[in-house]
């Protein structure tokens, strides 16, 4: 049999039952490669549901960088679950190993000549070494990890230190957990030649970077932010985007006199409540927000409608998951464009902009408040499963300490002395963006009244048609405005001349280095552009201009984001061509490239030459 | 016909502490049913303001949709107004204190917005004890629809088409008793003498302060067969407790023998004094106040009055921990943890 020989290259599945402790064991391989330098992508497709159903923990290695999910097999699967054994041995690339559990003699039907199988009896070591139930269980997913540093040649120390720093303050939890790694580490290296011909070593590709999920980042963002008023409902996948909001509060924003809080969480009772708490802080001249996932979008709709109608500033954090309806709750999908955009009944459009790091969540969040100040309108923050709720190698956070915040167009008590006219909705400096006051400001000045019905420019209400259509056509001026405002798009060039271009946007981003390389190999070069926000910008109807053929990349099925660009840059559709992959996993450079190539309109010249040669 | 409110006023009219007249406590004209029960609402909510001296830009005033939530336009003209959708008001004005506790908070509600489509957030701002006064004008009809029953209408009684009414109708000073409000009382629209006092220690109250105002509908429901009509309310009314209020500046010179009279004092020192009705109950016994609407009703009676109040109980902002300063008010230098606290959370990501 020949074995795959590879370091620092290789894809790792572990597969296990939900419930048994096993992320945090899985974690903790990760993120013991990230601390040997090695670049590291952990990826937690889980089941819905709390205990019982099969559940995997992929993680790819990568030395060369790319940290998008790679498509096929793993090198190596960690089989602990014998609900899922037959899928996971087939999983098994040819020329690797199946590490598992051989308590329990395995089936020899599944057995294969072409991968290395390795049983270790870890449940019976379990047994004898430990009589509390729970140890038995938590235990056998540190002595896997254990076994896997003999065999791929882990730095130990890290392991160790890993084990120290999880266990913080429970310091007689560090022995029993070294214990158990060092047991994993012997029962390998005295049944099996170690190491294996795929291992690990260290290496200096991670630099300053740290590894963190989108969702804590967005949370950390909206602190940073200033947010101090958040509204939400528990949801898969955003829950812990305002769990990790309070958690960074409770720590970083209790006033140190009284001891209170400078920040106020509401779990309200549904979507409807959630985001009806945040643009009533919004309102109240506090920065709001609140997060969930596409059902509760559904859900919050309405009140979008008002908040951009009567111009609330409000932050939505939208962590999209499979749809629709329920769909799978615990899959990821970038299907939420088109709802989100022009979320609401009637004549509305809602500004998205679209992170594609954990970095790229905290700045975007903080910076989401500006702009919903800035632009009296909510703002939708476009994040996924794949991104909120998976660990990213991402640069360090950081935040400049001169930076102010920038609350909008509000004017204080003075500024109402001294301004001869005051009308909420007055478009005085063009940008179609008008003047507010906070309630309670002014006994006499600026106070107003506001509604999702029509009004005029002094916030009266009104059924003029002329008016309302006045009102509608400041809001998209104000909307245009918004375009030169929002984060610009970030372009990859290929080939001087390239005529063919690709735009993604979000999570796809990790897959699109890997996708150049391949189409470079294969002699195309493409243009690529990273859109970041919506409405579109110049750049981004230049990008479409400029090219002959433009690929829209994205994780839905109906190409969403194809289907609004073609809508609102009025582009002939023949011109642009969608890849979609939306099977609730993250989408991975060759599925980008093959469908790239099989359409591509202008093939390279070098291949057509080398073929006919 | 479309006519403008005079602005003319008396140079006599009476001034307050604050040295406003009732007039600077107004809104714009009601363009509601003439005799519609709401706009007698929106007076008593006029002269409570009024007679407290509470600046006018400092409460703001929410609404959902509905005849009952179009009446905010109608009174505190110098207060910030928010007519919110349908039936979510509880959770705007929520976010709304949140934001910046130091506002008195109203909320104008009716029966569609509150016992139908709202019921879900009613319940719920109810159950965080949210600093406001709620108020919901209560005409058992929806009159922007055009005459279509309301949850809130008696199982029994008929519309104005003559249609007998099926559904059992929804209690809300019972339901807001049951959810932990702090404040729950029922008057008459055409009652002022009792809705002025209860609006005044309702907005003096702080926690949750209810009030059900059965608010009649003039052109939908007021007819014979009716149970909301003027006439029929006004017959079946039972005052529970009498309440005078007493603000806090005022000397207390009147003295009762005990057991007619019983004070309760609430958190800005202001007083609310009951004597005891026909039907007198104790209104700091929330049993007893279930107890007797219950027994009202079952007698085709409408109880009114103070239901319950208790000052002791926490509201939300006790429960959250907010600090005192509103939340609106911080800047960055009070809100952002600036670079150098990124440099420890950086390292836990390593």
């Amino acid at each position: 049999m020949k074995h795959i020989n590879s370091v620092n290259e290789f894809v790792i599945r572990f597969a296990n039952t939900n419930g048994t402790g096993s992320a945090s064991a899985n974690n903790m391989f990760a993120k013991a490669l990230f601390r040997m330098g090695v670049p590291v992508s952990p990826r937690n497709v889980f089941p819905s549901n709390i205990q019982g159903m099969p559940t995997w923990f992929d993680v790819r290695v990568s030395e060369k960088g790319y940290l998008g999910r790679r498509e096929g097999g793993a090198e190596i699967v960690v089989g602990m679950n014998a609900q899922s054994m037959v899928a996971d041995v087939e999983h098994v690339l040819a020329g690797g190993y199946f590490l598992y559990d051989s308590t329990k003699e395995i089936d020899p039907q599944l057995l294969r000549k072409d991968i290395t199988f390795l049983g270790l009896p870890i449940s019976d070591v379990c047994r004898k070494e430990y009589t509390d139930p729970r140890q038995r269980q938590l235990f056998k997913n540190v002595i896997y990890i254990g076994a896997l540093a003999a065999l791929l040649d882990m730095d130990f120390d890290v392991l160790k230190g890993l084990i120290s720093d999880q266990f913080k303050g429970k310091e007689k939890l560090i022995a029993p957990n070294v214990h158990a790694l060092e047991l994993g580490y012997q029962m390998a290296t005295s049944n099996f030649t170690c190491p294996l011909s795929i291992t690990v070593k260290n290496s200096d590709q991670v630099g300053s970077r740290i590894l963190i999920d989108g969702n804590t980042a967005c949370g950390l963002g909206a602190v940073y932010g200033g947010c101090t008023v958040a509204g939400w409902y528990p949801i898969t996948p955003s829950t812990s985007v305002v769990e990790n909001f309070e958690k960074y509060c409770n720590r970083l924003r209790i006033d140190p006199a009284s001891g209170r809080k400078n920040f106020a969480v509401m779990q309200a009772e549904d979507e409807l409540a959630a985001i009806g708490i945040a643009i009533g802080g919004g309102w109240n001249g506090a920065r709001s927000f609140t997060a969930t996932s596409g059902p509760g979008v559904s859900l919050m709709t309405e009140f979008l409608g008002l908040a951009y109608f009567a111009e609330i500033p409000v932050v939505l954090m939208n962590v999209q998951r499979a749809g629709p309806s329920t769909g799978m709750p615990t899959r990821t999908q970038q299907s939420d464009v088109l709802s989100c955009a022009y979320a609401s009944h009637g004549d509305t459009k809602q500004v998205m902009i679209f992170p594609s790091s954990p970095k790229e969540c905290f700045d975007m969040s903080a910076d989401a408040f500006d702009y919903a100040e800035r632009l009296q309108t909510p703002i939708i923050l476009m994040t996924d499963l794949d991104l909120g709720m998976n660990d990213h190698l991402t640069e360090e956070l950081s935040w400049d300490d001169s930076r102010e915040y920038d609350r909008g167009k509000v004017l204080n008590a003075q500024q109402l002395e001294e301004v001869e006219e005051f009308g909420r909705y007055l478009d005085v400096d063009g940008d179609g963006i008008p003047y507010r006051t906070y309630p309670g400001t002014h006994p006499e000045k600026g106070i107003y009244f506001t509604r999702g019905t029509s009004r005029d420019e002094y916030a009266v209400y009104t059924e003029k048609g002329e008016d309302y259509v006045r009102n509608m056509e400041r809001l998209e001026k104000k909307f245009a405005t918004a375009a030169e405002l929002l984060p610009q798009p970030e372009m990859h060039a290929g080939n001087a001349g390239s005529k063919v271009g690709v735009i993604y946007y979000g999570t796809t981003d990790h897959a699109m280095d890997e996708t150049f390389d391949m189409l470079a190999d294969q002699g195309y070069s493409l243009d690529g552009m990273r859109v970041k926000s919506f409405p579109f910008g110049k750049a981004v109807d230049d990008f479409i201009k400029k090219h002959d053929q433009v690929f829209v990349v994205e994780q839905n099925r109906d190409g969403q984001m194809r289907t609004l660009l073609i809508n609102e840059l009025e582009i002939d559709p023949a011109k642009v061509v969608q890849v979609t992959h939306y099977d609730g996993m993250p989408i991975t450079a060759s599925f980008i490239s093959e469908a790239i190539v099989k359409n591509i309109a202008i093939k390279p010249a070098k291949k057509k030459a080398a073929k006919r040669g | 016909m479309s006519y403008l409110k005079s602005k003319f006023h008396h140079p006599n009219l009476a001034r307050n502490e604050l040295g406003l007249t009732y007039r600077d406590y107004e809104g714009s004209l009601s363009t509601l049913c003439a005799g519609c029960g709401h706009d007698a609402v929106g007076a008593a909510l006029v002269q409570a303001c009024f007679e407290l001296s509470i600046e006018p830009h400092k409460v703001a005033k929410l609404s959902g949709i509905g005849c009952s939530s179009k009446a905010p336009t109608y009174f505190l003209g110098k207060s910030h107004g928010f007519n919110t959708v349908h039936g979510r008001m509880p959770s705007v004005a929520t976010g709304a204190s949140m934001a910046n506790r130091s506002l008195k908070y109203i909320g104008m509600s009716g029966d569609g917005d509150t016992a139908s489509i709202g019921m879900g957030q009613f319940a719920h701002v109810v159950r965080r004890r949210l600093n406001m006064t709620y108020v919901v004008a209560n005409n058992g009809v929806y009159g922007l629809t055009k005459g279509q029953t309301a949850a809130t209408a008696d199982k029994g009684s008929k519309t104005k088409k003559g249609e007998e009414i099926m559904w059992g109708a929804i209690d809300l000073p019972t339901m807001a008793l049951q959810l932990g409000a702090t404040f729950v009382a029922r008057s008459f629209s055409g009652d002022k003498e009792q809705l002025v006092p209860l609006l005044k220690a309702a907005i003096c109250h702080e926690g949750f302060a209810f009030i059900d105002i059965m608010s009649p509908c003039v052109t939908f429901n007021n007819h014979a067969t009716s149970t909301r009509s003027y006439d029929y309310v006004r017959e079946h009314v039972e005052e529970g407790n009498i309440t005078d209020f007493v603000p806090s500046q005022e000397e207390i010179t009147t003295s009762y023998p005990e057991g007619e009279s019983k004070d309760i004092c609430l958190h800005d020192g202001s007083i609310l004094r009951l004597h005891k009705g026909i039907n007198g109950f104790d209104p700091q016994d929330r049993f007893a106040a279930i107890n007797a609407i219950e027994q009202h009703r079952a007698k085709g009676e409408i109880l009114t009055g103070l239901l319950y109040c208790d000052p002791t109980l926490r509201d939300m902002h006790d429960f959250l921990g907010t600090t005192d300063t509103p939340l609106n008010s911080l800047d960055e230098k009070t809100l952002c943890p600036g670079n150098h606290a990124l440099d420890g959370i950086n390292n836990s990501f390593r």
